[in-house]
């Protein structure tokens, strides 16, 4: 079998060492993701989701434990500079892309991730025609407005924007943090089903965050489930396609305090 | 009344880049840096001295550049790598600033009005002063104006400017911020050294406390010239700039002409930049007010 894509290896994190208020969000966990698998992670909040992914991302640094992508541990690397190996997709729509600047800046900044930046001029003729073209597949007429501050977008359409900033070069690997929660229902739907078909499309390695059970059922090809930052669940192939959420509900219902993970 | 225009124009003109390398810091990069209040006067101390010392004035001016510039960096340097707090780094600097300017000059003021500066060529010309100086000027700001404009459109650029806009998004797209924010914080002040050490070639001396204020002054104009040209693109905002910061010495100007004193103008223009700061806030209060009344 061919090397993972990601390998976290004992990964700890304490927060609020020594204190009262001391958690460990990250509990010795381990986990290892194969190249073109698309993983659902779901959680109570304080679960350690978020965390899981800054780690990933680092954004934060675990205690103990190391990260390796693609071969490459990155544990002591600066978020920046995993910019090459992965792009991400935040909760907040504000959060993926700069609000002042226009569409067309933002999708050279994404065209332009973990590359090096140099006093050539930033959105060429050649990158605009190529940016209207791409931003037609969104259907979201936002080929007509290149030049607008994405300020003027709304959530809906922002994070289409960003899921395609984040697919315009190819990631190693796509890391989701609750992307659709802040939407309303049918923008989420559609924002949900816009990711499935980018994720299936380029057999792109992703790792989604989400608060919704349905969601992580009916989505990816595994399915794990945090609980006080260890991993209870994980399943996948077969086991994950006929999964429903009574199962879920059924087998760990006294973890699943929470309701919002319940609702929808 | 009309004489006041043409000392207007050459001032605006003057400290419109400084005005342009504040607008950098407080609008591009969203940091609100202090440091010009000492840059300013560290450009004049080092082109005067250079000057006063038999340097070239083309040469001082460049030099003057070049030290704005690493003022600006080391005031970076101290928010991103320190975490110093970013209003502290640039008061930090400001104040180091006043020490070496001293320094630089060997005492507070510097005259230049024996030496050859810049403007002597223009000084030895048939016509009035005014116009070649005004038209040098004029041909200063439109290059600095057209480079800045240029720099941020490019790949970097846009970089420095996403990280004033969304830091974390940019760095998550693989730019040191960091190192955008030093960078860009250079190019700031290296605009106001080089007003710095155009004035003081302009006005026949560098003096120590000549950048006291300059900060306020600099937001006057900003905020004048936003009001006037939306600055909905960075070209807009670096002309509202421009235009601004012409705006503003025509009214100190016309200010001084029906009776205020030279003492007033920091006043003046204090007064002048909280009005125009506190305008959004008292009118959201208000229509908050208004909501809760059902209006």
């Amino acid at each position: 079998m061919a090397s993972p894509m990601l390998e976290l290896k004992n990964i700890v994190k304490v927060f609020n060492a020594d204190t009262e208020d001391e958690k460990r969000a990250m509990d010795s966990i381990n986990l290892t993701i194969e190249k073109g698998e698309f993983v659902t992670v779901i959680g109570s909040n304080g679960a350690g989701k978020s965390t899981l992914l800054n780690i990933i991302a680092g954004t934060l640094q675990p205690d103990e434990g190391s990260v390796t992508i693609n071969n490459k541990d990155v544990t002591r690397i600066p978020d920046y500079k995993r910019a090459s190996l992965l792009a991400r997709v935040f909760q907040n729509t504000t959060m993926g892309t700069a609000g002042e600047m226009s569409i067309e800046e933002n999708l050279c900044m994404a065209e332009l991730r973990g590359k090096k930046r140099g006093l050539k001029w930033g959105v060429t003729k050649n990158r605009r025609s190529r940016y209207r073209e791409i931003l037609k597949t969104l259907e979201l007429g936002l080929e007509d407005r290149l030049t607008q501050s994405v300020g003027l977008l709304s959530g809906g359409q922002r994070q289409s924007l960003t899921l395609l900033m984040a697919t315009l070069i190819m990631p190693e690997m796509l890391l989701l943090d609750e992307h659709t929660a802040a939407l309303d229902p049918k923008t989420a739907a559609k924002v949900i089903e816009l990711t499935n078909t980018v994720v299936q499309e380029n057999q792109l390695t992703t790792l989604m965050i989400t608060h919704n059970m349905q969601q992580a059922i009916h989505y990816g090809n595994r399915m794990i489930m945090l609980h006080q930052g260890k991993i209870q669940l994980d399943i996948k192939g077969e086991e994950k396609a006929k999964l429903t959420v009574n199962d879920v509900v059924a087998k760990f219902s006294h973890t699943l305090k929470d309701e919002a993970l319940l609702s929808n | 009344m009309l004489n006041i225009v043409p000392i207007s124009l050459e001032q605006g003109l003057a400290y419109a880049l400084a005005a342009i390398g504040i607008a950098l810091a407080f609008r591009i990069l969203s940091f609100p840096d202090l440091t010009v209040d000492g840059s300013f006067p560290l450009g004049g101390a080092v082109a005067a001295r250079l000057i006063f010392e038999g340097a070239n004035p083309v040469l001082a001016s460049l030099a003057a550049i070049v030290a704005g510039f690493l003022a600006g960096c080391l005031t970076g340097f101290f928010a991103t790598k320190f975490k110093i707090n970013s209003l502290l780094s640039g008061i930090l600097m400001m104040t180091m600033l006043y020490s070496i300017n001293l320094r630089v000059m060997g005492r507070a003021n510097i005259p230049l009005i024996t030496t050859p500066t810049i403007f002597t060529p223009m000084e030895n010309m048939e016509i009035s002063r005014d116009i070649p100086v005004i038209a040098f000027f004029f041909l200063v700001v439109l290059l600095c104006k057209i480079g800045i404009d240029l720099f941020l459109h490019t790949e970097y650029g846009l970089a420095v400017r996403a990280t004033g806009d969304n830091e974390q998004m940019i760095r998550s797209l693989g730019v040191n911020t960091d190192a955008a924010t030093i960078f860009g914080l250079g190019l700031s002040n290296a605009f106001v050294a080089l007003s710095g050490a155009l004035i003081a070639q302009d006005q026949g001396f560098s003096d120590v406390g000549m950048g006291i204020g300059l900060i306020v002054a600099g937001l006057a104009s900003i905020i004048i010239g936003e009001a006037l040209i939306k600055p909905k693109t960075v070209f807009r905002l670096t002309l509202a700039v421009v235009v601004g910061s012409i705006v503003y010495r025509l009214i100190i100007a016309f200010g001084m002409r029906i009776g205020l004193a030279p003492t007033d103008l920091k006043l003046a223009t204090g007064v002048m930049v909280v009005i125009a700061l506190a305008v959004p806030a008292l009118r959201s209060a208000k229509e908050k007010k208004m909501k809760l009344r059902g209006v």
